[in-house]
């Protein structure tokens, strides 16, 4: 039955596409409400650490007779409307993103309501894009890298970012293939093996970076990380929250028998 | 959808029909290449690479690269 209605619904196509559309729409205003809470959360909890690391920076600078850099921007404008614009700009994205997956997830993860397949898939985000790229480069308060290394520390990154969801998405193709010979059970304890040793093995081969000066105060550093981890968790969270109920009424006339029309 | 037939039959709750791959692919193509745009000009424009000249990017959204997680400076 699923392969039929992977491919072969000539009929209702305008609806399903009307619906992926939609979907993705609801997707990115979830994303952009979800930002709006981490904007708080961060303001909240990363400023403090971010405007410290900064008085650090500023003080190394001074005792090396160098000159305070220009700003630009201004701090507090950085603070404010820079941090709330970048927030909007990444729940939106990663909200799209997300909304795709859901799309394509939904109906082919067996019986799971959509408000639970919209939390279970943001904690899959989460996971996938936020905290196993993070663990093997953390987010750095300013102060912390070299400007000659910046290519290489995005390339990098982004690149542990490609690879985890390479890693995700091997596992989860496994574990579904598995669960008609193992059952459910043991085919997810497959999958989840599988993802353990490839995520090992990506972190393990990908290069260590380590820009943190000697004396860059700690507690600043575990402060700044915890409010960035945080800020991650409020952001994909709420996201998995919002959207379910915003995805479920997209959804909802198609379960009671829809009218065609629709 | 394809299952209107069997969720007509009172007491039969089928399993939610998955939307068909071919009806996702044309919003994907452009929702990913959008979110990749966004998340470009947050993480990485006036840093690794630059398409505008100057620092103005970079700087705006400066605390968001940091705390988002992307590597500044
Ligand atoms: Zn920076």
């Amino acid at each position: 039955m699923t392969d039929v209605t992977f491919w072969a619904s000539p009929a209702t196509d305008g609806g399903s596409c009307l619906m992926a559309g939609r979907l993705l729409a609801r997707g990115m205003v979830a994303g952009v409400i979800a930002a709006c809470l981490a904007f708080l959360f961060a303001r909240i909890f990363g400023e403090p650490q971010v405007n410290l690391a900064i008085a650090f920076e500023a003080a190394q600078d001074a005792a090396a007779g160098m000159a305070p850099e220009p700003e630009l921007v201004s701090r507090a404008v950085q603070a404010s409307f820079g941090l709330l614009v970048a927030s909007l700009m990444y729940g939106a994205a990663y909200g799209g993103i997300y909304a795709v997956v859901f799309a394509f997830a939904y109906g082919r993860m067996g019986r799971i309501s959509p408000r639970a397949l919209a939390l279970l898939l943001a904690g899959a985000g989460f996971l996938t894009f936020v905290l196993i790229p993070g663990l093997k480069y953390p987010p750095n308060p300013p102060g912390i890298g070299h400007p000659d290394t910046i290519q290489l520390r995005t390339a990098t990154y982004f690149e542990v970012i490609a690879l985890s969801v390479c890693v995700m998405a091997i596992a989860i193709l496994v574990g579904r293939r598995l669960a008609l010979r193992l059952g459910a059970w043991n085919a997810t304890l497959c999958g989840v093996g599988l993802f353990v040793v490839l995520t090992a093995l990506v972190q393990a081969t990908a290069p260590d970076i380590n820009e943190v000066p000697a004396n860059f105060p700690a507690v600043v550093l575990w402060r700044f990380r915890e409010a960035a981890i945080g800020m991650q968790i409020v952001l994909w969270g709420a996201l998995g929250l919002i959207f379910g109920p915003l995805a479920a009424a997209v959804l909802a006339p198609k379960e009671g028998g829809r009218r065609l029309a629709g | 959808m394809s299952h209107s037939l069997s969720s007509s039959i009172p007491g039969f709750a089928p399993a939610p029909a998955a939307i068909p791959v071919r009806a996702v692919l044309p919003w994907a193509a452009f929702g990913v290449v959008l979110a990749l745009a966004l998340l470009y000009f947050v993480g990485a424009e006036q840093g690794a690479t630059s398409l505008i000249s100057g620092h103005a990017v970079h700087e705006f959204v400066h605390d968001g690269r940091h705390l988002l997680g992307f590597p500044c400076h």
